[in-house]
C-alpha cells in the first residue's frame, strides 16, 4: 500500500514537466505500476467482470462505458485507469474532484476501490451522489470490469453493448423541445426545496450542471417509473414533456 | 426598469404606457411595496424570492422579531440529542445579500383601508401587498387547566427556541424511572406527524439515559399521521416504554394541572415529572387582527394564497386554510413560491406561471430509521387539491430507512439554504 501511493506522488511531480523522453518513461512506468495493481488485486481475490456488468447499472444513469460512450451527468469510463481524476477533457466535474487531480490524484484499482467504497470519504465535496459499495467483493467485480474498458487490457467483447444510460423510450422529437428557461425558473424554486442551487449534494443530489439531454431523460426516466425513488416519481409525474424541458433549460445554466 | 423621476418626466408617452402596471401599485413612491409579517418557511422564502426575481424592482421588507430564526422542523431531533440547538438557528444577516430589508419588530396591527402595518416599536409600513406568514397560536382553554403562563412548569416546544431547550432540560433533569407526559393536539395542527416524532425522539433519549422511564400520550385523536410507522417502530425500539392513549380510550378527556405536576384523563389522576402540553391551534395573532381570518384560519384562493377576504393580503403556511395541504415548513415554502411569483406578477407585469405545490414530511424514530410521506396538489377554484402521494413502507430495510433519513438531512440544508439565501 505504502509503494503504491509514493508512485502515486511520484507520477505528481513529474507529470508537471514538459520533457517528452520522461513522459515515455513515466508511462512505462504508469504501466509497470498498474501491472504490479493488478497482480495485488489477484492476491486479494480478482473481480468478476461479469459480475461487475450488473453492478455498473448502479452507475450508468450517469456514466456510459464502451462503444460510443460520451460524457453525461459524469464522464465517461473508457480507458479509466491511468486517467488524472478531474482530468478528462470535455467533462463537468466538481471543484474538489479537479482539485484530486491537481493534487496528483490518479484512477488506479487501489484509489478506485477506496472511492468506490466510500465516495465522499476521498473526495469530499465530489458531484458524484453515490453511496459507496460497502461489499469489498462487489467493488472488485465493478473494477474488474471498469478495468476491461481499458486500453492496458482487450475489451472482452461480450461486455462492450452494455453501459449507454438509462433504458426508456422516448420519442425523439421529446429530447429536441427547446426548454423555455423563464418557465424552467419557476418551476426550479419546487426542486429547491431539496436540491440546492449550488450543487451540494450531501443526502440529495446535486442536480445542477446537468446535460440538457441527461436532465430530460432522467426525469422521464422517474416519470415513467423506470428510475426508482418516491419523491421524484411523483414530482416526475405531473410534468409536461414542456415542463421537463424547461427545468433542464433552466438547471443546466446553473453552475 | 429602475423608476426614477428622470427617466419617467425624460422619457415620454412611451416609458409611461410601459410604466403603468407598476405605477398603478406605486402610489407615488416610486417602488411597488410588500410587507411580509413572520420570517419562517413561508415568510422568509417570500421575501427573498420576490427580492431577488424582482432584481430589486419591488421594495420588500421582511418583519420579524427575532434574530435568529429557530426551525420547528427537527427540533425533535434536538431534544432526541441527535442535533444541537445550534444546527437549528439560522441568522437573517443573510437575507440583505437577496435584496430584503429586514425589521426586527413585532408586528401589532393592519388597517387595510390605509393598506399599512403598525408595528409594536410605533412606526407605521405601508404596503401595496401584504404577506402574512405568523405561523401559529394556541387556542386559549383548549386545554383544561393550561395557559400561556403555564408554559414554563409545562411547556409546549412547538415554536422553535427557546421552548424547545427548556423541553430537552425538563427531559434531561427527570429522575430514573420518571414519567413524561405528552397532551397531543386535535387537528388541523401544525406538522402532522410532530408529535410522534417527538415521542419516538424523547424515547430514544430516555432509551439511552433513563431506561426505566415511561411516556404517556393523552391524545385527542383516534389515529394520526404514519400511526402504522411509529407504531412499528415504537414496538422495534422502544418496547414497553410508550403508551399512547388515543380518543376511544379517553385520551381526548384531559385536564393538567401545572402546580402540581399532574395529568388527568379520563378521569385518572397521574403525577409525572415532564408534560409536554400542545394545544390545539389557530393561525398566529397578526391574521386575527387583520380581519382575514374566519374561525381559526384565514381562508385562502390556491392560485395565489390571496386571502378570501383581501385580495392586497396573502396568507402562507400554518396560519392559511387552504384545503388539502397539511401544516408543515415544505408547505409554507411551496406556497411562498406560488405566491411569490403571483405577487411579483401583480406589481412588476412579469410573467405569472400556473400553481404548482408539494409537500413532504421526513420523521426519524431512531438512529438512521428515517421515514416519510409526501403529496403534490393543484390549485382548483375551491381549494388546493391533492394530485398524488406516497408513504414510507411498514418493514422496509435499514439501508432504505437511513437513506431516508440522509435525505431529509438533505432536505433541511436545502430548505434552510432556500430560505435564507
Amino acid at each position: 500500500m505504502i509503494a503504491l501511493w509514493m508512485g502515486f506522488l511520484f507520477s505528481t511531480q513529474v507529470s508537471t514537466r514538459e520533457d517528452r523522453a520522461l513522459q515515455v518513461n513515466l508511462g512505462t512506468m504508469f504501466a509497470l505500476a498498474a501491472f504490479s495493481f493488478t497482480g495485488l488485486a489477484q492476491a486479494s481475490g480478482m473481480g468478476n467482470p461479469d459480475l461487475g456488468a450488473a453492478l455498473f447499472k448502479k452507475c450508468q444513469s450517469c456514466h456510459q462505458i464502451g462503444d460510443q460512450a460520451k460524457n453525461r451527468v459524469g464522464p465517461h469510463l473508457n480507458d479509466l485507469f491511468g486517467r488524472t481524476a478531474g482530468g478528462l477533457e470535455g467533462a463537468k466535474y466538481s471543484k474538489s474532484m479537479s482539485q484530486a487531480g491537481r493534487d496528483g490524484l490518479v484512477w488506479t484499482e487501489d484509489t478506485l476501490d477506496s472511492f468506490l467504497e466510500s465516495p465522499k470519504s476521498l473526495v469530499a465535496q465530489t458531484r458524484m451522489s453515490f453511496r459507496g459499495l460497502k461489499d469489498a467483493e462487489d467493488r472488485a467485480n465493478l473494477i474488474a470490469y471498469l478495468r476491461a474498458f481499458s486500453k492496458e487490457e482487450a475489451p472482452a467483447p461480450e461486455l462492450q453493448a452494455t453501459g449507454q444510460g438509462i433504458d426508456i423510450t422516448l420519442d425523439p422529437s421529446v429530447l429536441a423541445i427547446v426548454g423555455d428557461a423563464e418557465y424552467g425558473e419557476y418551476l426550479s424554486s419546487e426542486c429547491l426545496t431539496c436540491h440546492q442551487s449550488n450543487g451540494s449534494n450531501d443526502g440529495i443530489p446535486g442536480i445542477t450542471a446537468w446535460p440538457t439531454e441527461d436532465f430530460v431523460i432522467a426525469m422521464h426516466a422517474y416519470k415513467q417509473k423506470v428510475r426508482p425513488h418516491p419523491v421524484m416519481q411523483m414530482m416526475a409525474a405531473r410534468l409536461s414533456d414542456e415542463e421537463i424541458a424547461a427545468l433542464a433549460a433552466y438547471f443546466s445554466d446553473l453552475d | 426598469m429602475k423608476l426614477n423621476r428622470r427617466v419617467f418626466i425624460g422619457s415620454g408617452a412611451a416609458a409611461a404606457t410601459t410604466l403603468t402596471a407598476p405605477m398603478a401599485f406605486a402610489g407615488g413612491h416610486g417602488k411597488p411595496r410588500v410587507v411580509v409579517v413572520g420570517g419562517g418557511a413561508g415568510g422568509a422564502t417570500a421575501a427573498r424570492y420576490i427580492a431577488k426575481d424582482s432584481k430589486g424592482a419591488v421594495d420588500v421588507t421582511l418583519i420579524e422579531p427575532s434574530r435568529m430564526y429557530y426551525t420547528c422542523f427537527f427540533s425533535n431531533l434536538y431534544l432526541g440529542g441527535i442535533k444541537t440547538i445550534d444546527d437549528l438557528g439560522h441568522s437573517y444577516g443573510t437575507m440583505a445579500a437577496s435584496g430584503v430589508n429586514v425589521v426586527h419588530d413585532w408586528a401589532i396591527g393592519v388597517d387595510r383601508d390605509a393598506k399599512t402595518v403598525t408595528l409594536a416599536g410605533g412606526a407605521s409600513v405601508p404596503y401595496d401587498k401584504l404577506i402574512l406568514s405568523p405561523g401559529i397560536d394556541f387556542v386559549e382553554g383548549a386545554v383544561a387547566g393550561w395557559d400561556l403562563s403555564s408554559q414554563n412548569a409545562m411547556p409546549h416546544a412547538y415554536k422553535g427556541g427557546s421552548q424547545t431547550e427548556l423541553l430537552k432540560a425538563q427531559i434531561a433533569a427527570m429522575p430514573q424511572g420518571g414519567t413524561f407526559a405528552m397532551v397531543a393536539p386535535p387537528n388541523p395542527y401544525r406538522c402532522p406527524p410532530g408529535p410522534y416524532e417527538r415521542v419516538s425522539m424523547v424515547a430514544h433519549y430516555l432509551k439511552a439515559n433513563n431506561p426505566t422511564a415511561k411516556i404517556i400520550v393523552a391524545d385527542p385523536k383516534s389515529k394520526f399521521s404514519k400511526q402504522a410507522l411509529f407504531q412499528e417502530g415504537w414496538a422495534k425500539h422502544y418496547s414497553g416504554m410508550i403508551d399512547w392513549i388515543g380518543d376511544d380510550f379517553g385520551g381526548g378527556k384531559v385536564s393538567v394541572d401545572p402546580g402540581a405536576m399532574t395529568v388527568t384523563i379520563d378521569g385518572e389522576v397521574t403525577k409525572v415529572d415532564v408534560c409536554n402540553v400542545i394545544p390545539a391551534m389557530k393561525a398566529g395573532r397578526i391574521a386575527e387582527l387583520a380581519g382575514v381570518t374566519d374561525g381559526k384560519f384565514a381562508p385562502v384562493n390556491a392560485i395565489d394564497m390571496s386571502t378570501k377576504a383581501d385580495a392586497d393580503v396573502y396568507v402562507l403556511g400554518d396560519a392559511s386554510q387552504q384545503g388539502d395541504m397539511p401544516k408543515s415548513g415544505f408547505s409554507a415554502n411551496s406556497q411562498a413560491k406560488v405566491c411569490a411569483n403571483a405577487v411579483r406578477g401583480a406589481l412588476t407585469g412579469s410573467r405569472v406561471f400556473p400553481a404548482k405545490f408539494s409537500n413532504t414530511c421526513w420523521s426519524l424514530i431512531d438512529t438512521n430509521d428515517g421515514v416519510k410521506v409526501g403529496a403534490t396538489y393543484e390549485a382548483t377554484d375551491e381549494k388546493i387539491a391533492k394530485v398524488d402521494g406516497f408513504i414510507s413502507a411498514t418493514g422496509e430495510t435499514a439501508d432504505l430507512r437511513k437513506a431516508t433519513y440522509e435525505e431529509s438531512e438533505g432536505w433541511y440544508a436545502g430548505i434552510t439554504a432556500d430560505m435564507f439565501g
